[in-house]
């Protein structure tokens, strides 16, 4: 228990005190305020740093593929243009450009960002193998000119003689492959030579186109493959007035289209 | 009447000629008692003076290449040629005077100047021409200059019309030579029209032609292998093959418009070598819808087609007679190399004309149903066919050219009395026209090559 002349000692000490201390500096400033809280890192953050991007290989002919390969630090997104996107800070991908091509890497992080260029270059590829097969018709012309033969006929005959028997034996074989091959139907064109009427000789080389259609049915070959047209004298191959020349004209032959 | 009967015997006379000689099928159409025609050159006055060359040679070719006529050298003829029936003078009756001094002749203005040696013609043309109002006109006279009087002797007196130039003077030559040709009962050849098959655009196509070769046009625009021609009778329609659908088919043109009109090709490699039945209304071909070349007759649109030969040969050409309208030629190789066959419309009746010697072909039938024109190797290499004429009744047989290369395709014009032709004589293939003895020969084509004529009325 304290008694009043205590209290007021104590409260005249406390006031003594006060000016006292207030005396001696007259009116200190106040103090200042506490600096912000500091960042967790103390230091400035690093920017981010792109060890590697390259392709390899940088060359390659167009349909194959290169590898992209990076290492990215110090990033929080690391993404590549040209369609690929955002991919992770180390890794590899393969590409397959189509032509040549420059990849640029952007890699951003608290430090900021940075990009990174890796260029692929293409080059064509060596020209396409020999003449391609797409023309059908021409192949299939070679294949008649290159495997099927003339028939040879003697005057205003259509007759199949001997050396047109082993011709066209050789020409059905020749045609059963064809037809194997191709949808075509084949013409047998007649011809004659200019001796005859024309009148007469048109009715003469279909005369020897059917005749060499029927022998050439009776070896196998389709019948409804084939089609017989005369050309009588209108189609010469040879216009010289003389029996070698007549006995060129005096024959079948084989064509394609109508 | 006398006049009109000299005309009928000389004519029929002729006639009588060829029907008589059964040896020689063809030479007497043209020989006999030909009568002399005298053919001065007319003049013209004025501006038509210079087309009268062109007029001149004109009148002349058409009446020489008629065959009607035998012509007068104008080398004969008195040195004043009457212009107009009033520069003739009658002739004084010949009296005796004592010194001799009768003139003996009127140089030209006598008919007897005309009708005694050395001209001894018969028949004098002559006229002349002027330039009125910008229209060629030509004063034509016809005189029987064996009348005794001018006044009986003129049988033809006509004007003509045409245009200031040169084909204006063709023009009114070819009608007055047709008038004078008409008076003999000869059927002048002024508008008929030659078809042929020529190569000279780079493909085979059909064209027309006058019989002189002029006007010639193209008439087919198929860019393919067209050739083969026949016409209607009635000149409105062309028949003919062409590969323009791939294999030879029959096509059938208008020839007024060039209109192509249906005709139904049977199911065939070949469709070919057509022709008109006489009334126009039906069509023979070939077609080897069998295997072989056979005979068919179907109506003019292909339709109701029939097959008239049967056998296991090639046989084209088929021609209808054009008098009887009940037979027909045709060529085939039923004996071997082919001849000339006739048989009825039926089929029935096959005789073999030709009589089997080398190859004959293009028979063509003469407007009197009686004679044919064909193409024969006979007593020639094989491929070297000449012209032959034959009666179908007796089978006698005319050789009409000799072996100046091959002769092929000859076609009667519709005078009966000339026949067009193909012929290599100069080289490549040409149209020709002679007269049915063979004189008289006339090329009429030059550009390319030009085949298979028709004469159409």
């Amino acid at each position: 228990m304290l008694d009043k002349r205590k209290i007021g000692t104590i409260g005249f000490c406390l006031m003594l005190a006060l000016f006292a201390a207030g005396c001696k500096k007259k009116a200190p400033p106040p103090p200042p305020p506490p600096p912000p809280p500091a960042p967790e890192v103390k230091q400035p953050p690093a920017a981010p740093s792109i060890v590697q991007f390259v392709a390899e290989p940088s060359s390659i002919e167009r349909g194959q593929s290169t590898t992209l390969r990076w290492n990215v630090t110090n990033a929080d997104t690391v993404s590549i243009d040209n369609g690929i996107g955002s991919v992770a800070a180390s890794a590899q991908r393969r590409a397959f450009p189509s032509d040549s091509i420059t990849y640029t890497l952007t890699a951003t992080g608290p430090g900021g960002s940075k990009t990174a260029t890796a260029s692929v270059n293409v080059t064509a590829p060596p020209p396409p193998p020999p003449p391609p097969p797409p023309a059908v018709k021409l192949t299939l012309d070679q294949m008649l000119s290159s495997t099927v033969v003339d028939a040879f006929f003697d005057y205003d005959k259509s007759d199949i003689r001997e050396d047109a028997r082993a011709a066209l034996s050789k020409d059905a074989e020749a045609l059963k492959a064809i037809f194997t091959n191709f949808p075509d139907t084949i013409t047998i064109e007649g011809h004659c030579d200019e001796r005859g009427s024309a009148e007469y000789n048109l009715a003469l080389g279909d005369r020897r186109a059917t005749a060499a259609k029927a022998f050439l049915t009776q070896l196998g070959v389709p019948g409804d493959k084939l089609n017989v047209k005369s050309y009588g004298k209108e189609h010469p191959q040879c216009t010289e007035s003389n029996e070698e020349c007549w006995q060129k004209n005096r024959r079948v032959h084989f064509s394609t289209g109508q | 009447m006398k006049r009109a009967f000299w005309f009928a015997a000389a004519f029929g006379g002729m006639l009588l000629v060829l029907v008589a000689q059964q040896s020689d099928v063809i030479i007497k159409l043209t020989q006999g008692d030909r009568p002399a025609i005298a053919v001065p050159e007319l003049r013209g006055s004025g501006a038509a003076q210079p087309l009268m060359n062109a007029f001149n040679a004109t009148l002349y070719n058409d009446l020489d290449s008629s065959g009607i006529f035998k012509m007068v050298p104008k080398t004969m003829y008195p040195l004043q040629v009457p212009q107009q029936p009033s520069d003739f003078r009658e002739q004084s009756a010949p009296q005796a005077t004592r010194h001799g001094q009768q003139p003996r002749t009127g140089g030209g203005t006598w008919l007897s100047d005309w009708s005694s040696p050395p001209v001894s013609a018969n028949y004098l043309a002559f006229g002349y021409t002027a330039a009125q109002n910008d229209v060629l006109v030509l004063y034509g006279w016809l005189f029987n200059v064996a009348q005794p009087t001018v006044a009986q002797a003129q049988i033809l007196g006509k004007r003509y019309f045409g245009s200031v130039d040169e084909a204006g003077a063709k023009k009114i030559a070819h009608e007055f030579a047709a008038d004078i040709i008409g008076q003999f009962g000869g059927a002048s050849l002024l508008g008929s029209k030659i078809y042929f098959v020529s190569n000279r655009t780079g493909h085979k196509e059909v064209w027309v032609m006058d019989p002189d070769g002029s006007n010639q046009r193209q008439i087919s625009h198929f860019n393919s292998i067209s050739i083969m021609p026949a016409v209607s009778p009635d000149g409105t329609r062309i028949a003919f093959t062409s590969f323009v659908r791939g294999n030879p088919a029959i096509f059938i043109l208008s020839t007024d418009t060039g209109r192509q009109l249906p005709f139904y090709n049977q199911v065939a490699s070949m469709n070919a070598t057509p022709d008109f039945t006489p009334d126009g209304k039906q069509i023979v071909y070939s077609s080897t819808a069998s295997g072989w070349a056979q005979i068919y007759i179907a109506n003019i649109d292909g339709s109701n087609l029939k097959r008239i030969s049967d056998t296991r040969a090639l046989e084209v050409e088929p021609k209808v007679n054009p008098k009887t309208a009940r037979d027909m030629v045709f060529v085939s190789g039923r004996s071997g190399p082919q001849q000339i066959y006739h048989m009825n419309m039926d089929g029935t009746d096959v005789q073999r004309l030709s009589n089997g010697e080398g190859e004959a072909s293009n028979p063509s039938w003469h407007p009197n149903g009686q004679i044919i024109a064909f193409s024969w190797t006979r007593g020639f290499a094989t491929g070297n066919f000449n012209v032959f004429v034959m009666d179908v009744t007796t089978r006698h047989f005319d050789q009409l050219t000799y072996g100046a290369g091959r002769n092929e395709n000859p076609v009667w014009a519709p005078d009966g009395r000339h026949l067009v032709f193909m012929s290599t004589r100069s080289g490549g293939e040409q149209i020709y026209t002679m007269l049915a003895n063979g004189t008289q020969v006339q090329r009429l084509t030059t550009a390319g090559r030009n085949s298979t004529p028709v004469w159409a009325k």
